[in-house]
C-alpha cells in the first residue's frame, strides 16, 4: 500500500519537477549541471576512500573539499544570478561571476597547497 | 549644490510674484537653512520670506546662484528647459530657520568657510582627523613601560615568541616551518614548527623585512616590542568601520575612541607584551566585521575576505574556536528569529568552506576542523543550511520533493512501521498550507540524523571530545579537580567584580544601555553584536584572561549607547524652542513638525535639560579617560621581568635580577649546559640565557613537569637521582625573601607538589602542611624544611639580616623567621646568587668517588 503511494507520488513529483525545471533559463541549467558534476565527484571520492582507506588524510580532505567547495560556490553564484531573487536584483551578474572566479581561484590554490 | 528645487508651482498666474511662488526644496544634510529664498525665473528675481520648509518629492536639478557667504539669501534658478508652467502644483511649503545657523564654534566654522569647504567635506575632514588622533592615541598610550624602563620584552611567553621571531628572520621561513628545537624539554625536544601559532611571528618578521627593505636598520627586538601597539591602533580603525556598519559613523567614532584606551585590551597589548593576543584581537574584530559585512551585502567577495580574516585569526591564537562557534550560533539564531535569507546562505557557506580549508594549512590546527568536537557545531550548521529550501522554488513542489526523499529512505528500511507515517504525509501533500509543519519536521529530522552521526562519531572516538582547556570554560570546576596545570595559572581564575570595574569602568553600565538600543533597532548586524557581547561576557566571567575577548563587544555596544544618546540630546539642543508651525502646511511637513513638537512635549525640561545631560555625559567620558590612563600607567605597564620599588627616601629602586642571572648563565656556563627550573622561567632562560632547559611554559608534557616537581619536592638524595637521570648541570630557583617579592618559588611550591603528586603518588601534599597550613618557620613540616626547594632557596639565608629589628633569616615575603637555618648541600653547590638574592643558581656536582 505504501509502495504504490510512494511510486504514485514519485511520478507526480517527477512530472511537476520536470515541467517546472524546463522553464528555468539556460545559464541556470548549466550551473545546475556543474553542481551535479561536483557532487557526483565528491561521492565517488568518498566511495573510493571507503574502499581504499584514508591514509593521506590531507589529500582526501582536499579532494572532497574541493568538490564541496566548488558546489557551494556554484550554488551561491546561481542564487546571485537568478533573476527571481529579489535580494540580489541590483547585483550585476558580471560582478557575481567575478566574485565566483576569485573565490574559486583561492579555493584551488589552497587545495593544491593542501594536496601534499 | 546646497539646495535642490524639488517641485514648484505657480497656480493660475502668468507672471510669478513672490507670494504666489511655492516650492519644495530639499535641504542637504548639515546645511544652514536660510530665511529668505530668492528665485530667479528667466532673469526675474523673486524673493520669498519667512515660513517653514519641508523637503519631500522628486528633485529637478537647479542651479544655486548664491552661496554660504550670503547667509540670508539663497538663489535658486529654475532651468529654462522646464518652464514654470509645466511644473505640477503642490502644497505650499515653508522654510524653517533652524538653530543650526548658530555655529557652535564661530572660529572653526569661519575657518572652514574660508577654506570654501562644503559641508560634506567638512564632515569628512572632522572624521578623518578624529580617526587619525585616535590612531595615534591608541599607539602612544601603550608606551609607558618603554619610557620608564627601556624597550624590552615583558613577561614569560613573549620571550619564546621573540626567540622564534629571531630564528625566523635569521634562517628563513622554510627552516622556521620545519624547526625542531633541541634546546627545550630536554631530552624530548619540541617540534616548534608544528606546535605554535605562527601568525604573530610571521607578522613581525614581515614588518621587519619591509622596514629593512626601506633601508631602516631596525633591530628585530624593536619591531617585536612595538608590534602590539601598532596592531592596537589598527584595531581602532576596524572598530570604526564595524560601528559604522552596525549603527552609523558616529557610533563608529565613539567605538574607536573607547577601544583605543580600554584597559581590558591594553592589559595584553602594551608595548613589550609580544604575545598572540596583541595580533589576535585585531584579527578577531576584522573577521567579525567582514562577516557581518558579508551577511549584510550577500557578496561572495566579502565572504572571501572574512575567510581570510578567519585564516589570520587561526594562525594567530588558539581562541579562534570562539569564532568558529559563535558564527554558527549566530546563523542558528537568525534561523530561529526568521531572518534566514539568501545573503546569509552565501556568506556562511563561502566563509565556512574557504575558512576551514585555509585554517587546515596551519600545522598546529591540522585536521581539527573535521575531527574535534569543538568544531562540530560549524559543520552541523553547514549541513543544516544546505537542507533549507531556497525560496525561489514553489513551495508545494519542494515539499513533495522532501516527501519523496524521506519516503524513499524510510520505505527502503522500515517497510511496516512507516505506513501510518506515509498516510500522514500523503495528507500533508494535499494541503500545501502544512508546508511549515513539514519544514519543521524536515529540519528536526536532519538535526536528528546529524546528532546520531555525531554521537556515533564521539562514541567511537573518531571525533575527539572537548579538550580540557575549552571544557573548563563550560564547567569551571573541571580544571581544579582534573588538570592542576590549568588550574594553577592565575589568569585562568574566575573573574571578580572588581576586575570588571577595573577593566571596563563606565562601559560596564553603558553595556546594558547599548543592548537596549540594539534591541530597539534589530537587524542582522545588531543581532550579531548582541550575541557576541553576551557570549563573551559569559566567558569573561569564567576566566579573567577572557576579559580581553569581551572588550571589543563591550566597546562597540557602549559606543552605540553613547552615540544614540548624544545624538538625541543634541537634536533636542538644536531644535527650535517655539512650538509647531502655523496653518496651511500639510503632508509630510506636518508629521515631521508635529513629531518634533511631541518630542519637545515629552521632554519636560527641554533644551536646558538636554544641555545638562550632555555636560553629564562629557563628565562621565572624561572620568573614563582619566581612569584608563591611570590604570594603564599603574597596573599594566610593568615589564614583570624588571621589578621596581620605592626606596627609603622615595627614590625608585630597580631590581634587574632576572636578566643579571640569565646573562650570567649565558656567559659563565658551557654552551651545552642544561638548566632545571620550574616551568615559568623556561622561555626566558632559552631566550636570554641561551641554554637548554628541561621544562618550559609550553607545558605540553605533564609527566615531564611532574618529574621536575617531584625533584624539587624530594629530599636532596632522591632529587639527585632524578637530576642525574635528566643530565642536569644547573638548577635555578627564584627566591623573594630578601626583597619581599611574592611571586617566588616558595609561594609556588604547593603547585609543584600538587602537579608532581598528580603523577607520582609518592609525593603527598599533606606531608608539607601542618594542620592544613603552609609554613616555613620553626613550626613547618619536617619534609617541607628539608626538601630540595627549601634548601636551595634558603641556603646561607640564615646568616643574613634582611630587616632592621628582625632576627637573621627573616623571610620578608612570608613575614616569618625561617625554621631551618643550618642548611648543608651535599650534591649541589652554589654557583651564583643575584645582587638582591632573587635568582639563585646552583651547580650540580658530579657523583662522589667511591674511594
Amino acid at each position: 500500500m505504501g509502495r504504490s503511494a510512494t511510486t504514485k507520488d514519485a511520478h507526480a513529483l517527477f512530472h511537476s519537477l520536470r515541467s517546472a525545471y524546463a522553464a528555468t533559463p539556460n545559464n541556470l541549467k548549466i550551473i545546475d549541471l556543474y553542481i551535479l558534476f561536483a557532487v557526483a565527484t565528491a561521492v565517488i571520492q568518498v566511495a573510493y576512500m571507503a574502499i581504499v582507506g584514508s591514509f593521506p588524510f590531507n589529500s582526501f580532505l582536499s579532494g572532497v573539499l574541493s568538490c564541496v567547495g566548488t558546489a557551494v560556490l556554484a550554488v551561491s553564484l546561481r542564487i546571485q544570478v537568478n533573476k527571481d531573487n529579489k535580494e540580489f536584483k541590483d547585483l550585476p551578474p558580471e560582478r557575481a561571476f567575478a566574485d565566483f572566479v576569485l573565490c574559486n581561484l583561492v579555493l584551488h590554490l589552497v587545495i593544491i597547497n593542501f594536496l601534499g | 549644490m546646497l539646495f535642490q528645487l524639488i517641485q514648484s508651482t505657480l497656480p493660475g498666474k502668468e507672471k510669478p510674484g513672490f507670494d504666489n511662488l511655492y516650492f519644495f526644496v530639499k535641504k542637504k544634510q548639515g546645511v544652514q537653512t536660510e530665511r529668505r529664498v530668492i528665485v530667479v525665473v528667466g532673469g526675474t528675481k523673486i524673493v520669498v520670506r519667512g515660513g517653514k520648509l519641508v523637503a519631500v518629492g522628486i528633485c529637478i536639478p537647479v542651479e544655486v546662484i548664491s552661496s554660504l557667504q550670503n547667509p540670508n539669501s539663497l538663489t535658486v534658478e529654475i532651468p529654462n528647459s522646464d518652464p514654470i508652467h509645466q511644473i505640477r502644483p503642490m502644497v505650499a511649503a515653508k522654510m524653517e530657520k533652524s538653530a543650526a545657523d548658530l555655529p557652535a564654534s564661530p572660529g572653526l566654522s569661519s575657518v572652514l568657510k574660508s577654506l570654501k569647504l562644503k559641508t560634506k567635506q567638512q564632515e569628512l575632514l572632522i572624521r578623518v582627523s578624529v580617526l587619525f588622533l585616535v590612531y595615534v592615541l591608541a599607539f602612544i598610550t601603550r608606551l609607558f613601560s618603554i619610557l620608564r624602563y627601556e624597550s624590552m620584552i615583558h613577561e614569560f611567553d613573549p620571550y619564546f615568541n621573540y626567540r622564534v621571531t629571531q630564528f625566523l628572520t635569521q634562517n628563513g621561513f622554510y627552516e622556521f616551518w620545519n624547526w625542531f628545537d633541541y634546546e627545550s624539554w630536554y631530552p624530548l625536544g619540541r617540534i616548534v614548527g608544528g606546535t605554535l601559532y605562527p601568525g604573530l611571528m610571521v607578522t613581525a618578521a614581515f614588518i621587519f623585512w619591509t622596514l629593512r627593505f626601506l633601508r631602516f636598520a631596525v633591530h628585530i627586538r624593536e619591531v617585536c616590542v612595538l608590534t602590539a601597539p601598532f596592531f592596537a591602533a589598527n584595531t581602532t580603525i576596524v572598530a570604526y568601520f564595524f560601528g559604522k556598519e552596525l549603527w552609523d559613523s558616529g557610533a563608529g567614532l565613539v567605538a574607536a575612541v573607547l577601544i583605543a584606551i580600554c584597559p581590558g585590551y591594553i592589559s595584553r597589548s602594551v608595548a613589550g607584551s609580544y604575545d598572540n593576543e596583541g595580533v589576535a584581537i585585531f584579527a578577531l574584530l576584522l573577521t567579525f566585521y567582514l562577516f557581518v559585512k558579508a551577511v549584510n551585502t550577500g557578496s561572495l567577495a566579502w565572504a572571501l575576505a572574512s575567510a581570510f580574516g578567519y585564516f589570520y585569526m587561526v594562525s594567530a591564537w588558539g581562541g579562534y574556536v570562539f569564532i568558529i562557534n559563535l558564527i554558527p550560533l549566530y546563523v542558528l539564531v537568525l534561523l530561529i528569529t526568521g531572518r534566514y535569507s539568501m545573503r546569509l546562505y552565501v556568506a556562511y557557506n563561502c566563509m565556512y568552506v574557504l575558512g576551514m580549508l585555509l585554517a587546515m594549512q596551519i600545522r598546529f590546527v591540522g585536521f581539527q576542523h573535521v575531527q574535534s568536537g569543538e568544531h562540530m557545531a560549524a559543520m552541523g550548521v553547514f549541513f543544516l543550511i544546505q537542507f533549507l529550501p531556497s525560496h525561489q522554488y514553489s513551495r508545494p513542489t519542494i515539499s513533495r520533493f522532501y516527501v519523496v526523499i524521506i519516503k524513499a529512505i524510510l520505505t527502503s528500511s522500515y517497510l511496516v512501521q512507516v505506513f501510518n507515517f506515509l498516510d500522514w504525509v500523503k495528507y500533508l501533500l494535499d494541503d500545501p498550507k502544512k508546508f511549515h509543519t513539514f519544514l519543521r519536521f524536515t529540519v528536526t529530522s536532519a538535526v536528528g540524523l546529524g546528532a546520531v552521526a555525531l554521537g556515533v562519531g564521539t562514541a567511537s572516538g573518531y571525533i575527539s571530545p572537548w579538550t580540557g582547556r575549552f571544557y573548563s570554560l563550560l564547567d569551571p570546576t573541571y580544571a581544579k579537580d582534573h588538570i592542576p596545570i590549568i588550574a594553577s595559572v592565575s589568569e585562568h581564575q574566575p573573574t571578580a567584580w572588581s576586575s570588571f570595574m577595573f577593566d571596563f569602568h563606565i562601559l560596564l553600565f553603558l553595556f546594558p544601555a547599548g543592548l537596549y538600543f540594539c534591541f530597539k533597532r534589530l537587524s542582522d548586524a545588531t543581532i550579531f553584536i548582541v550575541m557576541y557581547g553576551l557570549t563573551s561576557m559569559y566567558f569573561a566571567g569564567v576566566m579573567v584572561r577572557l576579559i580581553l575577548v569581551a572588550t571589543p563587544a563591550v566597546c562597540l555596544i557602549s559606543a552605540i549607547a553613547v552615540s544614540a544618546t548624544v545624538k538625541n540630546l543634541t537634536q533636542l539642543v538644536r531644535s527650535k524652542s517655539k512650538p509647531a508651525p502655523a496653518g496651511s502646511s500639510k503632508g509630510a511637513s506636518n508629521t515631521k513638525a508635529s513629531s518634533k513638537g511631541s518630542l519637545e512635549q515629552s521632554m519636560p525640561f527641554g533644551r536646558n535639560g538636554a544641555i545638562a545631560l550632555l555636560l553629564g555625559a562629557l563628565y562621565l567620558l572624561s572620568r573614563y579617560v582619566i581612569h584608563c590612563t591611570w590604570v594603564t600607567s599603574e597596573a599594566y605597564s610593568s615589564p614583570s621581568i624588571v621589578l621596581a620599588a620605592r626606596g627609603a627616601h622615595g627614590q625608585r629602586v630597580i631590581f634587574d635580577d632576572y636578566r643579571e642571572a640569565y646573562f650570567w648563565l649565558r656567559q659563565n656556563t658551557p654552551p651545552e649546559a642544561k638548566v632545571m627550573s620550574w616551568w615559568d622561567y623556561g622561555y626566558q632562560i632559552t631566550a636570554m640565557g641561551n641554554r637548554t632547559v628541561i621544562v618550559d611554559n609550553n607545558t605540553w608534557n605533564n609527566t615531564h613537569i611532574a618529574t621536575v616537581g617531584r625533584a624539587m619536592s624530594s629530599y636532596e638524595d632522591e632529587a639527585y637521582e632524578i637530576i642525574k637521570s635528566l643530565d642536569v648541570d644547573y638548577v635555578l630557583v627564584v627566591f623573594g625573601g630578601v626583597t619581599g617579592y611574592s611571586s617566588d618559588d616558595i609561594n609556588k611550591f604547593l603547585w609543584m607538589v600538587r602537579i608532581g603528586g598528580g603523577v607520582f603518588p609518592v609525593i603527598k601534599e599533606p606531608d608539607y602542611l601542618v594542620n592544613g597550613e603552609y609554613r616555613v618557620d620553626k613550626g613547618g613540616a619536617p619534609k617541607m624544611l628539608n626538601c630540595l626547594m627549601y634548601k636551595l632557596c634558603y641556603y646561607r639565608f640564615g646568616e643574613l639580616t634582611t630587616e632592621y629589628g628582625k632576627p637573621p633569616g627573616y623571610d620578608r615575603a612570608r613575614g616569618v623567621e625561617i625554621g631551618n637555618k643550618d642548611i648543608k648541600l651535599e650534591h649541589l653547590e652554589e654557583a651564583f646568587t643575584t645582587s638582591n638574592w632573587i635568582v639563585r643558581i646552583y651547580k650540580v656536582k658530579p657523583p662522589n668517588n667511591r674511594w
